[in-house]
């Protein structure tokens, strides 16, 4: 019982550690090099502070989730293809009402649609490929990766066959920025991420069991079909909510979920939600910072991030999966 | 009591399991034996409702397991299955606890923290308890899963080849701890075994299954007899009375 | 002989549609009036010309390549484009322009090729070691390394402010092939022929390397050889045209499904459905949104992934 204690507490630690930093983060961030119009430039970046911790937030708890209900630390929701998905989805919502109809439906009724269509068909493609995954993980990941590819290069079609104006829409949406979204959306889903943080602490201990396996989790009282599809609609929000404020994110969440599992010591979510969550903001922050300030490049954080996240990808398929 | 009624599966459109009926009474040890691919695992899932099967019911205290509530029958019917692989790195002591998770949904209470020191105990695991799955031998890892299902304390276990990856000492061991839990703690016990000594020596009764159906079920006494025997397994097998115990010689 | 037939019927189809594409586009061009007009005897020869057999030239070599580069490996899901070779060859192509701006084009094919040769090998280098783990996961770990080299480029791309550049080699897209602009491309055609003439050491390499050795092929040298030719076309047809997705994945895979993989046999068949989809997908994208041209990269990219998801799906069932 007590070296138990003890690794709790260690794990308790790295967790209050990280929102130490996190918080040192953002309030540098904050206030780094304040001068001009000071109320103006604050309030821009407060609003992109609340993306990148929204994103954050997204990337961490989707992948814990997805990599949970897979029982599988490779697969993520962004690698197998949700996020180009969504995008397609953008594409074809303004492809078929155009860009004069939006204003009709408002921002946050464009997205809640959009939501909803990645719900349905996240649902309708992916929950298949889950009962798969237990003989061929490689033929799924792949699968996945392609559809991906298949969604993309069909948005780019569908952007391309647009005329110019319309296509300007879209053009800004290859690397993820955070200084685009509107504050109507990041308010909208600052609420909605709220409510699925507090729905997922209180299901904390639910999805300990569930990352012991499909067996196992039936054999202790946990109604697995049930779980998956609450867990497939869950990521499917939080890969809207990060899509739709900054574009797509592939290997974030490949990463910041990996590192939380090697250093949180833990394999509790109680434990591994806020440190995945955190260690985002950190990259994010963080990350930024440095490319801005260091390297006064403003846009290369998803590409860095992609490097890192590849690599890690490679070197995760070629050591740590189990065949 | 666990009643098998008319139960049928198919895989694509392989029949496995063919209307078979049986009953479990309670209490006691009960081995389902078969050679390979006679539907013995796949009866086990169904019944504990891993599976879903085509046709048919299984009731246990006669609750029906497809329509009764999942986290419900988890405190009344526990399964292990042959794999367990997790990826998550998890201690001994962080494993049999999740046992406790149909009664505390995770937050163990003293009465949880109990149940988990009685089952460490019970298997011998107490001093390894910290330690990390994949830091344990094969025998160790076996146990702290049977630790895990006991821990559940449901009147019902359920095991799958639960001898896999065991030595000589260990699955006697395995067996005895698993004949102790159905005497001592009043569990009723079923099995899927492949070695036919060990369910004549250690069980109460025996289902025999061939090509998806139950084909002899009694007492380890009217099983072991060469010629039923001969008939599941296709392969000459001599019964002899060692120590007052009937040993099949088969090799 | 039936076979015979029908590669005839296939040329006289690719013909056809070579003639369409002389005849299709932006500026009107008319065979009544070809000999008339100057003008129109300018685009004609100038534009349209290049463009056709350019379509035909990259189509074939890029397939074979993709042949190549699956026989090598011992995979069937591998491809220049889908394993970092191309993805090199813009990175080498990236450092021309920031270190040597004003170097030639023939020295920035040497530099992009020698790159897609140094990526190449590294992808060959990482997947000797997995070869006999999991034939998906070769494929996984191509897509991968295409990612980073990828990710690589568009840092710097970004940093030196190149991406518009780096943009139009990641697009294939023949809409600025022109007269003067597209002959490295003949060079692709001779090295595509060459590779037609070995077909059988290729074959035997696809066997294994025990495979080859038994037989007394010197399988090192027939490797190189391999990598030379995928390095040079995936270079030459990066710097000419730009990146063709999936076309040396589904063009093989397809042949291979319809006439075995006696790599002799099949080579004219897979010249022929290289040549002919490239054809197809430029033709399609200059008609769908006319006046306006869709890069064949873009149509390739959708056609190309909708096939290589039935491939894998074929695959499932067959395992």
């Amino acid at each position: 019982m007590r070296v138990n204690q003890k690794r709790h507490i260690s794990s308790r630690k790295t967790v209050l550690l990280l929102l130490a930093i996190a918080t040192f983060c953002v309030i540098f961030f904050m206030t780094f090099n304040l001068k001009g119009n000071i109320s103006y430039i604050l309030t821009h970046r407060v609003w992109i502070a609340l993306t990148m911790i929204l994103v954050a937030f997204s990337a961490a708890t989707s992948t814990l989730l997805f990599q949970t209900v897979t029982n599988n630390r490779i697969l993520t929701p962004s690698i197998m293809g949700f996020e180009s998905l969504f995008v397609l989805i953008q594409t074809v919502v303004i492809f078929f009402i155009d860009a004069q109809g939006i204003p009709y439906i408002g921002i946050v009724g464009k997205f809640i649609f959009e939501s909803l269509l990645l719900i349905l068909f996240s649902l309708f493609l992916y929950r298949g490929l889950f009962t798969k995954l237990k003989q061929n993980l490689h033929l799924v990941l792949l699968i996945g990766i392609i559809l991906g590819t298949l969604f993309r290069s069909f948005s780019n079609l569908l952007q391309r066959l647009m005329t110019p104006t319309e296509f300007a829409v879209l053009q800004s949406r290859i690397f993820a920025t955070f200084t685009r979204a509107e504050p109507v959306l990041i308010v909208f889903s600052l609420v909605i991420a709220t409510a699925i943080g507090l729905f997922l602490w209180r299901m904390r201990f639910r999805f300990d069991v569930l990352a012991l396996g499909r067996d196992n989790a039936i054999n202790l009282g946990i109604d697995y079909q049930k779980s998956v599809t609450i867990i497939l609609l869950l990521v499917s929000v939080l890969v809207s909510i990060s899509t739709a404020l900054v574009g797509p994110f592939t290997f974030l969440g490949l990463l910041i979920a990996n590192l939380a599992y090697s250093i949180s010591g833990s394999s509790q979510h109680r434990f591994l939600l806020p440190t995945a969550f955190l260690l985002g903001v950190i990259f994010l922050v963080g990350g930024q910072m440095f490319l801005e300030h260091v390297l006064n490049m403003v846009g290369a954080l998803s590409i860095v991030i992609e490097f890192i996240g590849g690599s890690l990808f490679i070197f995760l398929i070629l050591k740590k999966v189990p065949m | 009591m666990i009643k098998i009624d008319n139960v049928s599966k198919k895989y694509q459109t392989i029949p496995v399991l063919k209307n078979v009926n049986a009953t479990i009474s309670q209490g006691g040890v009960t081995a389902i034996i078969g050679p390979n691919g006679a539907g013995k695992s796949t009866l086990l899932s169904i019944i504990s409702r891993l599976l879903l099967a085509d046709e048919g019911q299984v009731k246990i205290q006669n609750m029906d397991v497809v329509n009764t509530p999942s986290d419900k029958l988890a405190t009344y019917l526990s399964v292990l299955r042959q794999e367990n692989r997790f990826t998550s790195r998890l201690t001994v002591f962080e494993l049999v606890g999740f046992g406790r998770y149909p009664y505390s949904k995770g937050r163990l209470n003293q009465d949880d923290l109990a149940h988990i020191h009685r089952a460490l105990e019970f298997l011998n695991l107490t001093e390894y308890k910290d330690r990390f799955l994949d830091e344990l031998s094969g025998g160790q890892r076996q146990r702290a899963y049977v630790a895990m299902v006991l821990c559940q304390d449901t009147d019902y276990v359920l095991l799958d080849e639960p001898l896999n990856n065991l030595d000589m000492k260990h699955a006697v061991a395995m067996m005895k701890q698993l004949r102790r839990a159905a005497d001592e703690l009043g569990k009723t016990i079923v099995i899927v075994i492949h070695d036919i000594n060990f369910a004549s020596v250690y069980s109460d009764y025996i289902l025999a299954m061939k090509d998806g159906q139950l084909v002899y079920q009694g007492s380890p006494k009217k099983i072991m007899n060469s010629a039923i025997l001969e008939e599941i397994f296709d392969t000459p097998v001599k019964i002899e009375n060692i120590h007052n115990q009937n040993i099949a010689i088969y090799y | 002989m039936s076979k015979t037939v029908y590669f005839i019927a296939g040329i006289v189809v690719l013909f056809a549609m070579a003639a369409l594409s002389l005849f299709i586009g932006a500026g009107h061009v008319t065979l009544a009036d070809l000999w008339s007009d100057s003008n129109m005897r300018q685009i004609f020869f100038v534009s349209r010309v290049p463009r056709t057999v350019a379509l035909l030239l990259a189509g074939s070599a890029m397939s074979v390549a993709g042949l190549i580069m699956q026989l090598l490996t011992q995979n069937r899901f591998v491809e220049p484009s889908l394993v970092g070779t191309t993805q090199s060859a813009s990175l080498g192509l990236l450092v021309m322009m920031v270190l040597a701006p004003g170097a030639s084009v023939m020295m920035k094919m040497v530099v992009a090729s020698l790159f897609a040769m140094a990526g190449t090998m590294l992808f060959m280098f990482i997947s000797r070691k997995i070869i006999f783990k999991s034939a998906l996961m070769v494929p996984l770990i191509g897509i991968m390394l295409g990612a980073v080299i990828s990710a690589i480029c568009t840092f710097f791309a970004m940093y030196f402010d190149l991406l518009q550049s780096l943009g139009g080699w990641e697009s294939g897209d023949f809409s600025g092939i022109l007269q003067g602009r597209y002959e490295l491309l003949w060079l692709v055609g001779a090295i595509t022929l060459l590779a037609c003439w070995s077909a059988d050491r290729f074959t035997v390499v696809g066997l294994g390397r025990d495979f080859s050795v038994n037989v007394g092929l010197n399988y090192n040298q027939v490797m190189l050889t391999g990598l030379v030719v995928i390095a040079l076309i995936g270079g030459i047809v990066v710097v000419v045209v730009g990146v063709l997705p999936f076309l040396g994945l589904i063009v093989p895979n397809i042949v291979s499904l319809l006439f075995g993989d006696n790599v002799r046999k099949t080579i004219p068949w897979i010249c022929l459905f290289g040549s002919g989809l490239v054809l197809l997908c430029d033709i399609i994208g200059r008609v769908i949104r006319y006046p306006f041209e869709i890069p064949v990269s873009v149509i390739l990219g959708v056609v190309g992934a909708v096939i290589f998801l039935v491939l894998l799906s074929k695959k499932r069932h067959a395992s």
